[in-house]
């Protein structure tokens, strides 16, 4: 679809004050006034451009947040294109629920880079800068899809290619015997359907309940300190923090779990997770530790490295050297109050990562490692932003389409429709599902007909 | 030397079922216009199958016909059985086959051929195609050259070589150099198409064996009658012509032991032991092939066909084989009722070459030689009716090309023929390609029974279709709307009457009034089930209550499926420029780039259809499109 309706948050996912969510294209003043009301529920006129409007974005009858809103009309808006933007309190939860409320009135979630593409295409942009749009979609997108597979659970995933082949093979079934009726009867599939798309819509309904708004969203951007025993790691975190939050003794190994702390850095919100010391250990626990700072190591937007430099390098430092080698990260040469035996120039070359001096039993450098971290923000070499709370909505979206559609499929049975009627819903379930694992449908029908079943003169 | 030289605007090399539609429709629409065949005798042979259509085949005779074309025409002047497949199923799939008679098939298509004016027949092998250099990078046909040396300038060349371009024929070890029935096959020309750079496959297909019917015990099978009344292909063919009387097909079935025969001699297969080099069809396999494939199923269906009224011959549908001679001679006498069989023809698999498709244009016309085209097997697809509507386009649109008016291009959400040629000409197509009612997205939309409503008027714009038979389409379209509105404002109220005809039909009683369609929609009614509530009902030709039916029983299903083509319509619409260099265009993924300049989509619909192209790739590629527009208007 070139011009229909898209939702997508015009600010980043973080804790902030204020959080805009933009709705555009044709539709965007009719959906947003199905749920724009006022405070007692009565229509508010959002139809003029250009002009701030107060109300309440209403789900199913109920206030959700007290917004302003300002409708741009076309062409006189970023995409040129109808628009309607939402201010509404900041907060990844109430966002979120706003854009769903908006996808549920009618506006489809923005692909990546849409609303530039759509800015583009419209003439809003200037065409010298085609090749950055170009270059945004292709990255947005390459960073969507690896955000949507590393979000699902392993468990999940496997669910949802479960039912995605089961359906396969139904729909293969009924197509085949539609292409050769005279070897292929579909005699008393009605039922087998029938219940293998029951249990599939059972199953479906559980995950679309148990992936609602209760659950933990991760927020901002995920930074992980990382180090040996005792380097200073949860000193570090109780600067940032400005509190007693992680045990700091100088009793090496100390933090044998992780430590998460939600922080905000001149507007920026950043999870801070702190992380046992690596070292080589024979204490189970510790290990364990060891084993999940790794982990989340490698599941971090951004890795603060600190190093003691105090004492030299050793084996513990250059495997989680190695761990670091592509990943964001900043390295922080703490307690330079101290003998220096490890030299900052040194470490960068071997690191390949910047280096900053700091003393964290001082407070010093602090403010270098603050100022480093907006940089990288705001150039965006960091910017673990939107995409992580859109492709959770964007799932819990394909699963309920996917589930409207099996139910047509029973609809159909049970008003007796022709098996090649339910074909088109079993199709449309298969492709909302497909989209969850980021897998394109293309021949996968005939090649399942073909291999599952025996065709021919 | 001393040798023949002619001018044509159009020559189409190989007069199969392609070769015939392409030549007629050129010769129909004014253009002087020479078939070559190898055999002048084998003109519209039917070397394998003896019947049209079938699942979703029969759309495309019917698509065929409303454009113009002959098969349908020819297959209801000699049909000897007919059927609607599916007819328990929707109406989008139910599908119109009908057993021919061979002979009388080839015979009336070669009188039709014969008869044509501006068309020339002519027995030779041609052997070579003629260019010159046209632009950069580009060549433009100026005409054949057959293996006597004769030279035949033309403005246009259709190639519809079938599977007689180095074919090979194997039964076990045993391989003959010819092509289907021994005939000779055309040894020259792929050389003079690799010489033009062009990319080459070769595919593989097989027949089953013909036996004597003398020598069959047919009480050991089951019968297969055709339907009465018989529905004709053609949509000018009169009802009243086509009842007559019908000759038996018979059903039987393989079992354990014809399994272990060819078990226990699968090493002495073409196709196991590695001597086939072309790749088969996964849809017809050879009985071998099922056996192995599917080791589960105790027993397959075969269906014994008759090859023509005037002919012994029965045709083994569901048991082509490449086995040698004494294995097949085993194999077939394990079958019940085939204890005494006598065996007429071998079964014997087929090799060929046949280009990749991907090099063409939706025209049919090759993207890098300006002025050939190509249809049929030649293409990579399986299936008379296949080639025949191929055949059809690529004729039409050569003749439209040499009369300088747009190219005649069917997309998917028009016609199967579109689907067809679309998934020709952008999926890269590693078998011989058959058509399935699955591979249609827009089915419901692409009913065999609506295929005069959707194209008799592109016919008719081409100049295929007379006036007489467009008016006759117009005709049943009015009266389809009329019927439609007068059902949709009549309303019935809830009289004794009414509701005990209800009742007695399973449906619900009514409290208030109702209009006739939205009794018609209820799943336990339809059009003709109501008639007597209906009292003002006109009385209607059979095909217009049939669509009546159709279009007010399945509105929903159908405004659903009209949604989603107005959605694919749009990247449809968008063209790509055909000198766009996607190598320069950095953000397009290394994939996407290799396919897109291997394939040229011409729109953004087909760039999307490209397996390996992502939807980002598309988003990328619109964006560049956008500013190449900007930059080109500067």
């Amino acid at each position: 679809m070139i011009d229909d309706t898209i939702c997508a948050l015009a600010t980043a996912a973080v804790e902030s004050g204020i959080g805009i969510i933009r709705i555009s294209g044709s539709e965007a003043v009719s959906i947003a006034s199905k749920f724009i009301k006022s405070k007692s529920g009565k229509a508010v006129d959002i139809s003029e451009s250009h002009r701030i409007k107060y109300g309440f974005v209403y789900s199913d009858e109920e206030p959700l947040d007290e917004v302003l809103v300002m409708t741009m009309l076309a062409p006189k808006s970023f995409t040129g294109e109808d628009t309607v933007e939402i201010d509404c309190h900041g907060g990844v939860l109430m966002m979120n629920k706003i854009l769903e409320v908006a996808v549920n009135n009618g506006a489809r979630l923005a692909e990546p880079g849409e609303f530039t593409k759509r800015a583009f295409l419209n003439g809003r942009i200037d065409l010298s800068e085609a090749e950055a749009v170009g270059d945004l979609i292709s990255s947005e997108n390459d960073y969507a899809l690896k955000a949507s597979i590393k979000q699902l659970r392993g468990s999940v995933s496997d669910k949802i290619k479960r039912f995605r082949s089961q359906i396969l093979e139904d729909d293969a079934f009924i197509e085949a015997a539609l292409d050769d009726p005279e070897h292929i009867t579909l005699d008393g599939f009605k039922s087998d359907l029938e219940q293998h798309v029951t249990g599939i819509i059972k199953e479906l309904e559980y995950l679309i309940s148990s992936s609602d708004d209760g659950k933990r969203i991760k927020e901002g951007i995920r930074t992980v300190i990382i180090g040996k025993p005792n380097a200073g790691k949860s000193s570090l975190l109780n600067i940032l923090v400005g509190s007693e939050r992680a045990i700091v003794t100088d009793i090496a190994g100390t933090t044998r779990d992780t430590l998460e702390e939600h922080i905000n850095l001149k507007g920026i919100s950043l999870t801070i997770v702190d992380t046992a010391g690596i070292r080589e250990t024979d204490d189970t626990v510790e290990k364990i530790g060891v084993e999940r700072a790794l982990d989340a190591a490698d599941n971090a937007d951004l890795i603060i490295y600190v190093v003691d430099s105090s004492i030299p390098l050793d084996d513990s430092d250059h495997r989680i050297i190695s761990r670091i080698q592509d990943r964001n990260t900043i390295v922080l040469l703490n307690k330079s109050d101290l003998n220096q035996v490890i030299v900052q120039s040194e470490l960068e070359s071997m690191t390949n990562k910047t280096v900053i001096p700091i003393s964290a039993k001082n407070n010093f450098g602090i403010d270098k490692l603050e100022s480093e971290i907006t940089s990288m923000f705001f150039s965006n070499r960091i910017n673990f932003n939107d995409q992580v709370v859109i492709t959770n909505l964007r799932h819990k979206h394909c699963l309920i389409n996917a589930n409207n559609a099996l139910h047509e499929v029973i609809n159909s049975i049970n008003l007796d429709m022709p098996e090649d009627f339910f074909t088109i819903d079993m199709m449309r379930a298969y492709e909302e599902l497909g989209y969850i694992l980021g897998e394109e449908v293309s021949e996968d029908l005939i090649n399942e007909i073909f291999s599952k079943f025996c065709m021919g003169k | 030397m001393a040798f023949v030289e002619e001018s044509y605007d159009v020559a189409v090399v190989g007069a199969g079922h392609a070769g015939c539609e392409a030549a007629l429709a050129c010769a129909r629409l004014g253009l002087e216009t020479i078939i070559f065949t190898v055999s002048v005798d084998s003109i519209a042979l039917m070397p394998c199958n003896p019947n049209i259509g079938g699942s979703s085949k029969g759309h495309l005779v019917r698509e065929l016909d409303a454009l113009g074309g002959e098969m349908g025409k020819n297959i209801d002047k000699t049909f000897i059985q007919s059927k609607m497949l599916n007819k328990s199923k929707g109406p989008a799939v139910h599908s119109l086959r009908a057993q021919a008679d061979k002979q009388s098939y080839t015979r009336e298509m070669r009188t039709t051929l014969e008869n044509q004016p501006h068309l020339t027949i002519r027995q030779a092998e041609v052997s070579e195609i003629l260019t010159e250099e046209f632009d950069i990078r580009k060549k433009k046909i100026t005409g054949v050259k057959t293996t006597s040396g004769a030279v035949y300038h033309a403005r246009a060349v259709v190639l519809c070589t079938g599977v007689y371009l180095n074919s090979r024929c194997l039964t076990g070890d045993l391989i003959e150099y010819t092509g289907p029935n021994g005939l000779r096959s055309a040894t020259h020309l792929t050389d003079s198409l690799k010489n033009n750079n062009v990319r080459m496959f070769r595919f593989k297909t097989g027949t089953p064996a013909r036996v004597d019917k003398r020598t069959l015990d047919f009480s050991k099978f089951e019968v297969q009658k055709g339907d009465v009344p018989v529905i004709p292909f053609s949509f000018s063919t009169k009802f009243e012509s086509v009842q007559k009387e019908q000759v038996d097909c018979w059903l039987v079935y393989t079992n354990e032991n014809t399994h272990n025969i060819i078990r226990n001699n699968i090493d002495r297969s073409p196709m196991f032991n590695g001597s086939i080099e072309g790749v088969g069809p996964r849809y017809c396999p050879s009985i071998e092939d099922k056996v192995m494939k599917f080791p589960d199923k105790n027993r397959h269906q075969i269906f014994i066909e008759p090859e023509g009224l005037y002919t012994n011959e029965m045709y083994l549908s569901g048991m082509s084989s490449s086995m040698p001679e004494d294995v097949q001679y085993e194999m077939y006498h394990s079958m019940e009722g085939f204890e005494n069989v006598h065996i007429v023809r071998n079964a014997y698999a087929i090799e060929y070459d046949c280009i990749d498709a991907t090099q063409l244009k939706s025209n049919l016309e090759f993207l890098n030689i300006d002025g050939l085209f190509a249809a049929g097997q030649f293409n990579g697809s399986s299936g008379y009716e296949e080639a025949a509507v191929q055949g059809l386009m690529a004729g039409i649109n050569a003749a439209m090309k040499l009369k300088g008016r747009e190219a005649v291009i069917l997309d998917r959400s028009q016609a199967y023929i579109g689907v067809l040629i679309d998934d020709l000409v952008t999926k890269e197509n590693f078998e011989p390609y058959r058509m399935m009612t699955s591979r249609s997205e827009y089915r419901l939309l692409l009913r065999q029974d609506n295929a005069d409503i959707r194209l008799r008027e592109i016919g008719h714009e081409i100049g295929l279709v007379s006036d007489e038979e467009y008016q006759d389409t117009c005709h049943k379209i009015d009266l389809i709307n009329k019927e439609i509105d007068r059902l949709k404002s009549t309303y019935i109220g809830n009289s004794d009457l009414v509701n005990s005809f209800l009742s007695a039909h399973g449906s619900n009683t009514l409290s208030s009034g109702i209009s006739l369609a939205e009794l018609i929609k209820r799943p336990e009614l339809d059009y003709e089930l109501i008639k007597d509530l209906d009292k003002e009902r006109p009385t209607l030709p059979y095909t217009v209550r049939e669509e009546v039916n159709i279009e007010i029983k399945y509105e929903g299903y159908i405004k659903r499926q009209q949604t989603q083509v107005d959605a694919f319509k749009k990247l449809e619409y968008k063209k790509i420029p055909l000198d766009i260099d996607y190598n320069s265009i950095s953000n397009l993924r290394l994939e996407a780039r290799q396919k897109l300049s291997k394939i040229k989509p011409e729109n953004v619909g087909m760039a999307s259809r490209i397996s390996g192209v992502s939807p980002a790739d598309i988003s990328v590629l619109l964006v560049y499109i956008e500013s190449y527009k900007h930059r080109s208007e500067k």
